[in-house]
């Protein structure tokens, strides 16, 4: 009930937003969105921590761009081939990740998405170093000319409300039941004849595959798809929205994303950009020593305890 | 030119010693983290960012202090060993009883502040270092040419890390070492102070990644990414070769190492994905790594 009051005054807002800020903004805010709730899905619900995900949010991007540049496909077509391009990556990487656990997981998460990223930076489709630049963002079902920022801010806003119900539903089904169980207890999970890998596989392959459809449709908002949405340093800063934000919760992921995109706008801005690097990792520390909950754990936290029973 | 079976020697011994050398360094940041994940059971991804910082302190300690490159080589490991005990007593101690994820997190967000920084000070371009007088020079062998400073590198780390091996597997030191990756609660209560164990057992992991970064700086160019992409590439190294053993941390350091320097004489295209492929194949066969114990 709760959940769903909030909601539906965020889709208000979503709605309202592109007359008062920057739609591209806007536009930049829930591609990242998506791409920490994507994240989140794994590391709020099943406790795994995969420091690999800017591979999906590349993947996602190239493809779709590629699809567009060259292929000459309408932009929903587009989206879908990054998504599944993105989701059948996750499905390889996911089965080679599930082999370990913990700590092993973040490190061959890590080190599977910088084989990607050597791909990408040798592969001649990518443009190496420069990117792909240019990608048309055509028209929506061959008539809907998505040139325009308005036009394109509800068509990702749609996109963005499709992947943040898919995750929602994903939660509160028995699936994600289980996945919870795994979090909480993987051997009694074990114990009562879940097989713990096949459904860590199968939530590493929708979260992936969401962060494919997050890079897709940022590659056809920016139009272009370069190497820094593959690069670790990707993958490092959903890891920071989703914590900032707060993990494990529905909307932490948007208010992390939020957050963390209108300080990269601040700082890049002004004289501070210098320092980026330096805040995102004091703002690490800071939310692992002392916020561990996060911007929207802390805000729940307050409420149960001022109205909660 | 010395052929053998239509392969340039001089090429391939060139690459073989390029392979043994990132090899070395390799063994070293790769046996800092598994002494520490063995006491502590966490990762510490500021690694790289020590190996970096060991770079910078010889170049600044050079060029600021005027103090050469041997004395750096004592004093820049026990300096970085320093920062690495303040780290764990200060910022890993206190969320010590916290899920591990957060401590690779926090370490995570330390290495973020210290490549930020660097960059902010000195510029993402890179600096040299020079190569100390005493080592200047090479020897020619009958298949290839030996620069002094290179072997130097090889002997010096293997010495190291033999010199640690010996250390935990055979003296009273390292047994308690041992002994508290088994029990910790129970050395304790034979009287043992544990958290200080622990807090060196930290400055003297990150430490090796500050002798290895003074090593690296003559040979590479001294800049803050350095440690960053070296770490990434250690992390596939520890998955592959699994962090139950000391030894085996360093045989898959040296090891990678060679097989990385035989494909850049191969097939070079994939040098830079070689090891990640390794690390795809050990997963789909022996899942807990060539050394790991299946926990």
């Amino acid at each position: 009930m709760q959940i769903n009051k909030t909601a539906v005054a965020l889709i208000g807002l979503g709605l309202v937003a592109p007359f008062i800020l920057y739609p591209v903004f806007l536009m930049k805010v829930l591609c990242f969105a998506l791409f920490a709730c994507a994240f989140n899905l794994l590391l709020g619900f099943v406790g795994l921590l995969s420091f690999g995900h800017a591979a999906f949010l590349g993947t996602g991007g190239y493809i779709t761009g590629y699809m567009m540049l060259h292929v000459g496909l309408t932009p929903e077509l587009g989206i879908l081939c990054g998504t599944v391009a993105a989701g059948v990556l996750g499905a390889i990487y996911g089965k080679l990740a599930v082999k370990r656990e913990g700590i092993y997981f973040a490190m061959v998460t890590l080190a599977l998405a910088q084989l990607i990223f050597f791909m990408y930076l040798q592969a001649p489709f990518t443009g190496g170093e420069d990117g792909m630049q240019g990608v048309p963002r055509g028209e929506l079902f061959g008539f809907i000319d998505l040139s325009d920022n308005m036009t394109m801010y509800y068509f990702v806003f749609a996109i963005f409300l499709f992947g943040f119900w898919l995750v929602n539903r994903t939660v509160h089904s028995p699936f994600g039941q289980i996945l919870k169980a795994i979090r909480e207890n993987e051997p009694r999970a074990v114990s009562l004849g879940y097989n713990v890998n096949d459904y860590k596989w199968v939530a590493f392959v929708i979260s992936a595959a969401l962060a494919g459809l997050a890079g897709s449709t940022k590659t056809l908002v920016f139009q272009l798809a370069s190497l820094t949405d593959a690069h670790w340093h990707m993958s490092g800063e959903v890891v920071l929205m989703t914590l900032l934000g707060g993990m494990g919760t529905i909307f932490g992921p948007i208010v992390g994303a939020a957050s963390v995109v209108t300080i990269q706008n601040y700082l890049s801005g002004g004289e501070l950009g210098n320092y980026i690097h330096i805040i995102m990792g004091l703002i690490f520390v800071v939310c692992v020593l002392a916020f561990r909950n996060g911007i929207v754990g802390e805000i729940q936290k307050v409420i149960k305890r001022n109205f909660g029973n | 030119m010395a052929t053998f079976l239509g392969i340039n020697l001089f090429g391939l011994f060139g690459q073989l010693l390029v392979g043994l050398i990132n090899g070395s360094f390799y063994a070293l940041l790769s046996l800092g983290l598994a002494i520490i994940f063995g006491l502590l059971k966490i990762i510490n991804f500021a690694q790289g960012a020590m190996y970096m910082l060991g770079a910078f302190f010889a170049w600044m300690a050079l060029n600021y202090m005027g103090i050469n490159y041997w004395a750096a080589l004592i004093i820049v490991p026990l300096a970085v060993g320093c920062i690495g005990v303040l780290m764990e007593r200060y910022l890993l101690r206190p969320i010590a009883n916290e899920d591990h994820l957060y401590s690779l997190l926090l370490t995570f967000g330390l290495a973020l502040i210290l490549q930020g920084a660097f960059t902010h000070m000195f510029g993402s371009s890179g600096m040299s270092y020079a190569i100390p007088d005493e080592l200047k020079g090479g020897n020619r062998l009958p298949f290839m040419y030996l620069p002094n400073y290179r072997a130097w590198i090889i002997i010096s780390s293997l010495v190291v890390c033999v010199a640690t091996w010996y250390m935990i597997e055979k003296t009273k030191l390292g047994a308690y070492l041992r002994a508290g990756t088994e029990n910790p609660q129970l050395m304790q209560a034979f009287g043992i102070n544990v958290p200080l164990i622990v807090t060196l057992t930290f400055g003297f992991g990150v430490g090796l990644a500050g002798f290895a970064g003074v090593m690296a700086a003559p040979v590479y160019s001294v800049s803050p990414d350095m440690g960053s992409n070296m770490l990434i590439v250690v992390f596939a190294i520890v998955v592959i070769g699994g962090m139950g053993s000391i030894g085996g941390a360093i045989l898959t350091g040296l090891g990678m190492g060679i097989v990385e320097g035989l494909t850049k004489y191969f097939y070079p295209e994939a040098s830079t994905t070689v090891i990640f492929a390794v690390m795809v194949i050990v997963l789909l066969t022996k899942p807990a790594g060539l050394f790991g114990k299946e926990a």
